[in-house]
């Protein structure tokens, strides 16, 4: 995974996360590696991915269990949940990029209708 | 999370030169600190204070809570920056050396390293690429069982495979019980790993903090944010 240095790695570890979760690719109640062994496969500092955990965990995306490990939700609200929060953050972006280039949001709609892009 | 290594008002002048002025650091132990700043800024200096190569002219340093000793010392295994090694020894020569120097040597570790980046150990330190001089270097180094690492531009003279490969050791030797200080002038190549950072501008502390912290506050890289403090 390449990282953009221009802003927090914990936060780019935990988009792409939440990524992984949304395609499907961590499934829910799949176990995550050790913080130790994630950094070493990414080549972070553990303090890093411990604090992608934690944070993870106050969202509850993941779970602990003691001796364990670390676990995926399984709710499927929660996924649900983050599975939006993503679309209205790729849509705010979206928005902010085609009203820099002079879009109204009403030529926006227009526009996607006229590419066939929905199709 | 306790101080591992303080530095109070730290000074070290030679006859005609401020190296170090009024340094106040705490380092806490299990963090790794990129110890940042060009050429002259003294970096070098402080880390040979701190392992006791030079005696600070005033202030004090306290590892563990205890001022420097014999004891404190053995504490701390220092990188420098040259290459040190004696040309004709062999690789497994200076295994042995460490070996009979630190009570605290890990063999078996520092052999399974070497193993795990191809260095022969019957290969004579003359004979070996800068790039492996340089991979040899940090793993003698992270092989010793201490709780303060310092490593002196790790990177330099190395090529950019072989400065993956050294990052990498520098990862999986990392633990919550053990301190980093690297310093280096690859900012970007080593910012990944760091928790925090300081910046030194001729011998003064110019800024110190948690990495994270710093990109989200600037919107910078460390790297870009060093362009900006000593530009």
């Amino acid at each position: 995974m390449e990282f953009n240095n221009n802003m927090p790695i914990y936060l780019q570890v935990m988009h792409r996360l939440k990524q992984d979760i949304i395609a499907g690719k961590l499934k829910p109640g799949d176990k995550m590696p050790s913080s130790r062994e994630y950094s070493q496969e990414l080549g972070l500092n553990f303090n890093t991915v411990a604090r992608v955990y934690k944070e993870m965990e106050m969202e509850d995306i993941v779970y602990t269990k003691r001796g364990l490990g670390t676990f995926i939700t399984e709710s499927s609200e929660k996924i649900e949940s983050i599975r939006f929060e993503m679309a209205k953050e790729l849509i705010e972006n979206f928005v902010n990029g085609m009203e820099q280039i002079g879009f109204t949001k009403q030529d926006m709609l227009s526009f996607i209708k006229e590419t066939n892009l929905m199709n | 999370m306790t101080q591992i290594l303080e530095i109070n008002n730290l000074t070290k002048k030679y006859y005609n030169k401020v190296a170090l002025e009024d340094i106040n650091l705490s380092f806490e132990r299990g963090k790794i600190y990129g110890l940042m700043g060009p050429n002259g800024s003294g970096k070098t200096t402080l880390m040979k204070v701190i392992i006791g190569l030079h005696k600070q002219t005033s202030g004090s340093i306290l590892i563990d809570g205890n001022p420097l000793s014999y004891k404190t010392k053995a504490n701390v295994s220092y990188m420098p920056t040259e290459n040190f090694l004696y040309d004709n020894f062999k690789v497994k020569d200076v295994v042995k050396f460490y070996e009979d120097m630190y009570s605290d040597f890990k063999t078996e570790y520092v052999l399974q390293i070497l193993k795990d980046i191809n260095v022969d150990t019957e290969f004579r330190v003359s004979k070996l690429s800068s790039g492996l001089v340089g991979k040899l270097k940090v793993a003698l180094a992270l092989s010793r069982d201490v709780d303060i690492y310092m490593l002196d531009e790790p990177l330099n003279g190395v090529d950019v495979l072989a400065r993956d490969v050294i990052m990498d050791i520098i990862v999986k030797s990392h633990n919550e019980n053990k301190t980093f200080i690297i310093s280096s002038h690859l900012v970007s190549e080593t910012e990944k790993v760091l928790d925090s950072v300081v910046f030194l501008k001729e011998g003064r502390l110019e800024l110190s903090g948690d990495a994270e912290e710093l990109r989200q506050q600037h919107g910078l890289s460390i790297e870009n944010l060093y362009k900006e403090v000593y530009k």
